[in-house]
This record gives C-alpha cells, structure tokens and sequence, in this order.
C-alpha cells in the first residue's frame, strides 16, 4: 500500500518557526484518527529530530510516511554531522551552544528520547556530509 | 484538580483560556528544559516554566496532553505566544511564585487534593 506521505524543509537556527513541521505532522496524525499513544510517541521523536536539525546542522529536511500499520519518520541534514555518536546517545551528554542551552533545548536528551519513543532508531549516516536517521514506530 | 483551583493556590493571573478554567489537570512538571518536559509521562499536565519564549507552547503543543503553561517568577510571554496556545486551546497562566531549582522537573500527583496545597507546590517546584 502506497503511504500518506509529507515533506518539509527545516532551516538551521530559525528558532521561531522551528517545530512546525512536527506540529502539522501531529496533526494529519489525528486526523487519520491514529491511536492517541502512537500519536505521542511520534510527536515526540519528530520534534526532537526536527529541534536537533535547528540546532546543530547547516539546514535538512523532514519526511513522514504513514502507513495503515507503521510510521516512518526520516530527518536528514546537510552536516556537519555527529563526531562520537556514543556520547551522543547518552543522557545527557550535550554539544549544543549556550544560547540553545538558554532557550531550553540541548539538555543531551534528543536522541535518547527519540529511540526511547520509536520502534527502530536507525543512524544511517553521520559524517560531515550530514546525518541521516530513520525511525519507524508500529502500530 | 481543576485548572480555577490551579489558580487560586498560585495566586495566578489568566492571560488566555478563561473559558477553560474548568478543565482538569492529574499531574504538574515543572522545567526549564523542553527535553525533561518531552521525558514526561502521558497525562493531563500543568507546565510551570520561566522561559517565556514560543518553543514553550510549541513543545506543549507536540506532547498534546499540557492543558495549561503556568509562567513563573512574574515572567510575562509576548502576544506570539498568547496567539499560538489560544490556537492550540491551551490555557496560560502567570505567578509570581518561583520555581526554586532550574533545572529540576518533579512530577506532582495532582488527583489527590490535598497534596496540592499552596505549601506543596511553593515547595515542590
């Protein structure tokens, strides 16, 4: 079956609209009336993968696949990449500049709170030519 | 509790949502750092937090069970975020009350009253 699928592109540092896509995604969600648990779950790791691209990357884009028994949500940058990916996943652990950090993000939260919520986490890529990673959350 | 007795306790000013007073709320987090906040269980919360920028209701808005962002230490947000909570039906809220550690998210049991009185939340946030 062919996904209900949607696309956004996510500028770096634009703080003021950043977020949006994962709120227009939680919405179509409730509009295809997925359960609300999923719902959440999703939510979350999208925004956290959209907030990491805001404050870490050079710019990258969002896509969301819905399908009748599982999400896919892929975030994708243009770089610089992760330099030591297992610290990153550590609670806690946290590389983001002090005025992130003011502005209430970049507490070393992100990527453990996205695997925490999805199925599979999978970092297909982290050089500096970009990251990309691919969630998937059955339903 | 009801989101009228929120505000009574914490001597809180409305600032959008006052036809929604009557709603309920089962826990209270209080944080500065969106990410405790994203960490937090699934139930119909009350937010307490000194930033005041638009993130806040933006990661609010994402949870989708925060029913009321209280402001903290007298912060007063601006009229984006007013906007922005009006539209996704979230009740905001102001107090002059601080919350004593920054960077401390505790989680309240709010469906027995009498754990929510002025001296619990003074104390617990």
């Amino acid at each position: 079956m062919k996904p209900y699928t949607m696309d956004f592109d996510v500028k770096a540092r634009d703080f003021s609209s950043a977020g949006e896509s994962s709120s227009k995604f939680r919405k179509t969600l409730l509009m295809l009336s997925i359960p609300s648990d999923i719902v959440r779950r999703a939510s979350i790791a999208a925004y956290e993968a959209e907030m990491n691209i805001v404050i870490h990357s050079y710019g990258g884009k969002m896509h969301f696949e819905i399908y009748s028994d599982k999400i896919v949500i892929i975030a994708e940058d243009t770089g610089p990449g992760i330099k030591d990916l297992e610290l990153a996943m550590k609670k806690g652990y946290s590389t983001a500049p002090k005025e992130v950090i003011e502005m209430g993000f970049g507490a070393g939260m992100g990527l453990p709170n996205m695997k925490r919520n999805t199925d599979t986490m999978e970092i297909v890529n982290h050089d500096e030519s970009g990251t990309k990673i691919v969630m998937t959350i059955n339903f | 509790m009801k989101l009228d007795e929120v505000k009574e306790i914490l001597n809180a000013e409305v600032l959008c949502g006052h036809d929604r007073l009557s709603e309920e709320v089962n826990t209270a987090c209080g944080a500065d750092l969106m990410s405790d906040v994203l960490a937090s269980k699934d139930e119909k919360s009350l937010l307490l937090t000194g930033l005041t920028n638009v993130q806040v209701v933006r990661t609010a808005e994402v949870l989708g069970d925060i029913v009321c962002i209280v402001f903290v230490r007298g912060k007063e947000p601006g009229p984006e975020i007013l906007k922005m909570a009006d539209s996704a039906s979230i009740v905001v809220m102001k107090t002059d009350y601080p919350l004593l550690s920054r960077v401390f998210c505790t989680k309240m049991d709010l469906t027995v009253g009498v754990n929510f009185n002025r001296e619990a939340v003074y104390n617990g946030f």
